[in-house]
């Protein structure tokens, strides 16, 4: 071994300089007893395993390329007459916030390239958080023990959609500026408080002087500065819980298969870091992304159409476009539904899929750890409500772009909002009760393929004349893999009278819960996996097809 | 050649040719009239009149009427003037083939120039509205593009979006994209207010403020447009770049990252 | 309702992890990690060569794309523009940066991984994995020793310490949120007035001009400001985000609503431009159909039916302000709106 021939070499002269400097930190900071659990750590090898990097990258650009626009930025809302480099926008009035954004554009050498990167990979930093978040959970990976990384995970995608409003604000452009409007007038439709809300905010009335240096502090050191924190306690879990992997031969819930931190992920973990800016560097040299100057300074009083916030926040856009304005006056008061029932819904959605983990373990009552990830197909009701709540998020996607569907696909408006609202109750019921009912096909064909074996695709004649494919019995890594499933039994509430004839009270919640239990789990909820005696009543009677 | 044959049984057909034979007689006349030339020029007037006549008998007074008074089927031409006739013709949104329909789309012109000049005198004829704008109006020259950008955005940015890519309006309405359009036509449909669209005379929006609009769309939206970041993307906004986002941006990184994940080739067994 | 009481059965057998070949007793069990195969690199000196040229060029490229970087930074003016098919035309130096920049990263990453999969161990290992919670005897210590904090503390028998230190606790914080306080002024009935008032003329957006009834055409858009505000004007902001106005004609026979046609000069109808669902200004006039659409939601109003919303989330109509010409014939405001421009608020009532 490496580490006994090191021993062996010292022991005759110095140690070499690397040796001598680790030594200094580890009688400073223990790094040994550190890298004795960690450096030789397992990774299982999946792509979707590299979705959180994808994430934790381009998170990592973001700061760098960030740290280098605040060289260059001024958060100040003063009014200056531009005279740079850009000629539609000369001797216009603008704020300094958005002619020092035209100066990084045009006048820094390689800033419009940082700015670009910054933005693409903000778009991509959110993306890939949203993809990583679906991975993980309809594998169910959210189980014990990772419930508070799900979360630690769901707040950094929150904070994200909070860090990006507050940075596409910040240049004070026309599109942007749009967006603060419709921002400070959902605020104003908060009962009670939202008028005083939107004061404070602004520092008085629309738009004020205020608000980019104040959006600047949030989305260069409050939000990030929290981001940080969550980031470095998400990867510190992951290391700590080890990484979950699909069953398979030789992978059990007691352990976990794969190459080690070093070399191995060092060198493509490492790489991937590489490989995703050197992707977005090339995307923003390409791509344009948030033309400022082709929207103008910002103005209260004009507009463009197609006016749309930045992906991530475009599923809060359709709620906002497809409900119906409703407004409630009384007593002197203004209840704006029409305004604020989007508002709540955002929120409300959002957090349907943040708490699902912790409905699922009460409803399975498992509290034991988890670390073999589900097949999709082997959790059917959890999938289903996964799908359901994407196709919400979805459709409050296109709500959001009515516009341009409208434009682009030769519909009329109106009847787009129309199929958003109506999609927007029919569409996950539609999607859970599809999505369900595919996993259990699959799962039936699971099944067969363990019980049947694999279609062969050889069809033999046999002597009656009758005609036949050739199944090929499953090798038992497949097989095991198949069968490596855990399926819940549906809880029962038990008998109401114990064994001395007192009736015993059964709890609301405890029938909602068998009741739940049942769905997720009787006949319909899943197909039974093939057992060891079905396997050996059909393969040990003769031929089979 | 191929297109020619290809639309030679096309309905209209018969209405082009008689048009094309028209406009010969027509201009032929025009060049080989003979006059003095004070009195050459009203009689050519009056004759582009009466040749507009017989074009807007053939090709437009079904849907608005013999004299141009309007029917059910197509509003009065009554004082839209020469700029409106010039617009709608020569954009080809008219002669339209239906009424119905949410907004008559542009399409390929059918009139020379010549006959669209004789359809619009007669109509001008009719009562007076905005003229044809000349080059001097609509040109380049003595614009300011700044200015320009900060009208377009109050005025027009709303429909048209911010560098004119267009935009939807209600029931299937469209503010049409702006690209590629002719100056002279842009000028025309902000001094007519061409169907939906809310006109922008002189009192309201001056003769400078329409070239400089003009000369700031061909700054921002034209061929010659840089975009220095690369792909404009439809000029769209947030909505394509989230999607080029999705499909190029996080695509590329999931096959990167299928390919580090994914195992090596193993050698083959012999 | 704690998860104790789910009877045991009702949760799966937990996993057998031992390792087995498949038996007549279980012929789904874990066959245990697939030997190791070889890669072409492992048994093929040559191979394993070529894997390590691939490496190193690829390292090399993203020096010379590095040195590329340097070079396009030095050489090619920041304003300069060129054609590149099919993007068209771009800032010739965002271009090179981007691509020599993504290229140096590339090659990078793309060497360490081609690295890692050709020529590092591509040997499985399985890492034994160790509960996540604590041994008993573990817990008990830890109990053990807080307890015994706790008592030495005092904390449970001197109720009066406890007591005041929640106390104090609980109310420091409100400092913090006292300090809020200066953020802004507080709303009063700011939100309730505009800039116009009686006698102020309506000034046209375009020309800076005032309004004369004549200017106005049926089927025309114009934009208009309260005479007295400057785009130069420190407040010029604030103000012209309330007292935005659109301007259109009717014919007067068109419009359906009475109070409209009273509020109205010869037709002609002044409202305001800022859409009341959450503010954007609204103005894609339909000059046909008199329907005015908001660009950012889609609410619509009818302005020949006191801009009634009939589609979209606005909850009401669009404040018209009364107008009419004064003695040199030029438009008038005769007033102030007479409700709150733009987005509902809780005390619009």
């Amino acid at each position: 071994m490496s580490t006994t021939e090191t021993t062996e070499s010292r022991s005759r002269g110095k140690a070499p300089a690397g040796e001598r400097v680790a030594d200094w930190a580890d009688g400073r900071l223990g790094i040994y007893s550190l890298a004795k659990a960690n450096m030789r750590k397992i990774f299982p090898d999946h792509w979707s395993f590299m979705l959180g990097e994808v994430c934790l990258y381009s998170f990592i650009i973001i700061i760098l390329t960030g740290v280098y626009l605040t060289l260059f930025f001024h958060p100040s809302m003063n009014e200056v007459e531009y005279h740079g480099s850009y000629v539609p926008l000369q001797g216009q009035l603008m704020s300094e916030a958005f002619s020092s954004t035209l100066h990084i554009s045009f006048d820094v050498r390689g800033g419009l390239l940082i700015r670009q990167i910054h933005h693409w990979a903000a778009l991509i930093f959110l993306a890939g958080m949203f993809v990583h978040m679906m991975r993980v959970f309809f594998t169910g990976a959210f189980r014990k023990p990772r419930e508070i990384n799900w979360l630690f995970g769901f707040l950094l995608f929150v904070l994200g959609m909070f860090t990006g409003f507050t940075g596409y604000s910040l240049p004070d452009d026309l599109l942007s500026g749009t967006g603060v409007r419709f921002t400070q007038g959902a605020i104003l439709s908060m009962p009670v408080v939202g008028t005083y809300i939107s004061f404070f905010l602004f520092g008085g009335e629309f738009p004020g002087v205020d608000f980019v240096a104040r959006f600047y502090s949030v989305h260069i050191l409050l939000l990030p500065g929290i981001m940080l924190g969550l980031v470095v306690g998400h990867l510190i879990l992951v290391f700590y819980h080890k990484h979950t992997q699909f069953a398979g031969p030789g992978k059990n819930n007691k352990n976990v298969v794969g190459m080690p931190l070093l070399p191995v992920y060092m060198a493509k973990a490492g790489g991937f870091f590489f490989l995703v800016f050197g992707v977005i560097a090339i995307i923003a040299a390409v791509a344009q992304i948030n033309p400022i100057w082709a929207m103008g300074p910002y103005r209260p009083d004009q507009v463009s159409t197609g006016a749309q916030p930045d992906w991530y926040m475009g599923f809060a856009e359709g709620l906002v476009r497809y409900m119906p304005g409703w407004e409630i006056n009384f007593w002197g008061h203004t209840l704006v539904l029409g305004v604020f029932i989007p508002l709540v819904l955002f929120g409300l959605v959002l957090m349907a899929i943040a708490v699902y983990p912790f409905i699922e373990s009460w409803v399975t009552g498992d509290k034991r750890e988890h670390h073999i990830l589900d097949r999709p197909r082997n959790a059917p009701t959890r999938t289903a409500f996964g799908v359901a709540w994407v196709t919400v998020y979805m459709i409050g996607l296109v709500g959001g772009g009515n516009d341009l569907w409208a434009t682009h696909f030769h519909l009329s408006i109106n009847a787009v909002t129309w199929f958003v609202r109506i999609g927007f109750f029919v569409g996950p019921v539609l999607a859970f009760i599809i999505t369900k009912r595919i996993c259990l096909g699959l799962q039936r064909r699971d099944k067969d393929k363990v019980l049947h074996g694999r279609e062969s695709g050889i069809i033999k004649r046999l002597p009656h004349g009758e005609f036949i494919e050739i199944h090929e019995p499953l090798s038992q890594d497949a097989l095991h893999t198949l069968t490596a499933h855990e399926q819940y039994k549906p809880l029962e509430i038990g008998p109401t009278v114990d064994e001395n004839g007192v009736e015993r009270k059964v709890k609301g919640s405890e029938k909602l819960r068998a009741k739940l239990s049942k769905a997720y789990f009787d006949e319909d909820g899943q197909i039974p996996k093939p057992t060891v005696e079905e396997y050996k009543e059909i393969t040990s009677g003769h031929g089979h097809h | 050649m191929k297109k020619l044959s290809a639309r030679r049984r096309h309905p209209l057909a018969a209405v082009v040719v008689l048009l094309l034979a028209l406009a010969c007689t027509g201009g032929l006349y025009a060049v080989f009239a003979p006059a003095d030339k004070a009195q050459a020029e009203e009689t050519a007037q009056s004759l582009t009149i009466e040749e507009g006549k017989k074009l807007y008998t053939v090709g437009c007074a079904s849907c608005h009427g013999t004299d141009g008074q309007g029917t059910s089927d197509g509003p009065s031409l009554v004082g839209v003037g020469a700029a409106s006739v010039d617009f709608q013709v020569s954009t080809g949104r008219m002669p339209a083939a239906t009424s119905q329909g949410a907004q008559v789309p542009k399409k390929k012109n059918i009139y020379s120039q010549a006959e669209i000049d004789q359809l619009a005198a007669f109509i001008a004829s009719l009562g007076a509205g905005p003229s044809v704008p000349t080059e001097e109006q609509y040109g380049p020259e003595g614009a300011d593009i700044a200015k320009g950008g900060e009208l377009f955005r109050n005025n027009c940015a709303q429909c048209h979006n911010f560098t004119g890519k267009g935009g939807a309006l209600t029931k299937g309405k469209f503010a049409p994209t702006l690209e590629g359009v002719d100056p002279k036509h842009i000028y025309e449909a902000m001094q007519t207010g061409p169907q939906n669209m809310p006109s922008f005379p002189d009192t309201t929006l001056s003769e400078q403020n329409k070239k400089d609009i003009i000369a700031y769309l061909h700054a921002v939206n034209s061929d010659e447009t840089v975009n220095p970041g690369g792909l404009e993307l439809g000029g769209l906004g947030p909505v394509s770049e989230g999607l080029f986002a999705w499909i190029f941006g996080l695509g590329a990184l999931i096959a990167v990252a299928v390919w580090v994940a994914a195992r090596t080739a193993k050698a083959k067994k012999s | 309702m704690s998860s104790q009481d789910i009877p045991e059965e009702n949760l799966p057998a937990e996993q057998d992890t031992t390792v087995a070949v498949a038996d007549e007793k279980n012929p789904f069990a874990d066959p245990g990690l697939p030997p190791h195969e070889h890669r072409i690199q492992d048994i093929d000196e040559r191979a394993a060569r070529r894997s390590e040229r691939t490496v190193a060029l690829l390292f090399t490229v993203s020096m010379l794309a590095t040195v590329a970087f340097i070079a396009a930074y030095v050489a090619i003016p920041h304003d300069k523009s060129v054609f590149v098919f099919p993007i068209g035309h771009l800032n010739a130096l965002n271009f090179a940066l981007g691509l020599t920049l993504g290229m140096a990263l590339f090659c990078i990453g793309a060497g360490a991984v081609h690295w890692a999969r050709t020529l590092m161990s591509d040997v499985e290992v399985a890492d034994e994995r160790h509960a996540i919670a604590a041994e008993p005897e573990v817990k008990a210590k830890v109990m053990a020793d807080f307890k015994q904090g706790a008592k030495e503390s005092a904390l449970g028998r001197r109720k009066l310490i406890r007591n005041t230190m929640f106390g104090a606790l609980a109310l420091f914080p409100l400092s913090g949120v006292v300090l809020l306080r200066d953020l802004g002024p507080l709303p009063g009935t700011k939100l309730r007035h505009t800039l116009w008032s009686k006698g102020k003329l309506l000034v046209n957006m375009n020309t800076n001009e005032p309004l004369r009834p004549s200017d106005v055409a049926v089927g025309s858009l114009t934009f208009a400001k309260p005479e007295d505000l400057e785009e130069h004007d420190h407040d010029f902001q604030n103000e012209i985000a309330k007292a935005a106005l659109m301007i259109v004609r009717l014919q007067p026979d068109d419009i359906k609503d009475k109070r409209e046609l009273e509020w109205s000069h010869e037709g002609i109808v002044a409202y305001s431009k800022i859409c009341t669902h959450v503010g954007c200004p609204i103005s894609l006039y339909e000059q046909q159909t008199h329907h005015v659409l908001c660009p950012c939601h889609q609410s619509t109003f009818d302005l020949s039916d006191g801009a009634r919303v009939i589609f979209g989330p606005a909850g009401h109509a669009l404040p018209q302000l009364r107008i009419g010409v004064n003695d040199e014939g030029y438009l008038e405001a005769l007033g102030d709106f007479e409700e709150p421009v733009g987005p509902a608020f809780w005390e619009r009532g």
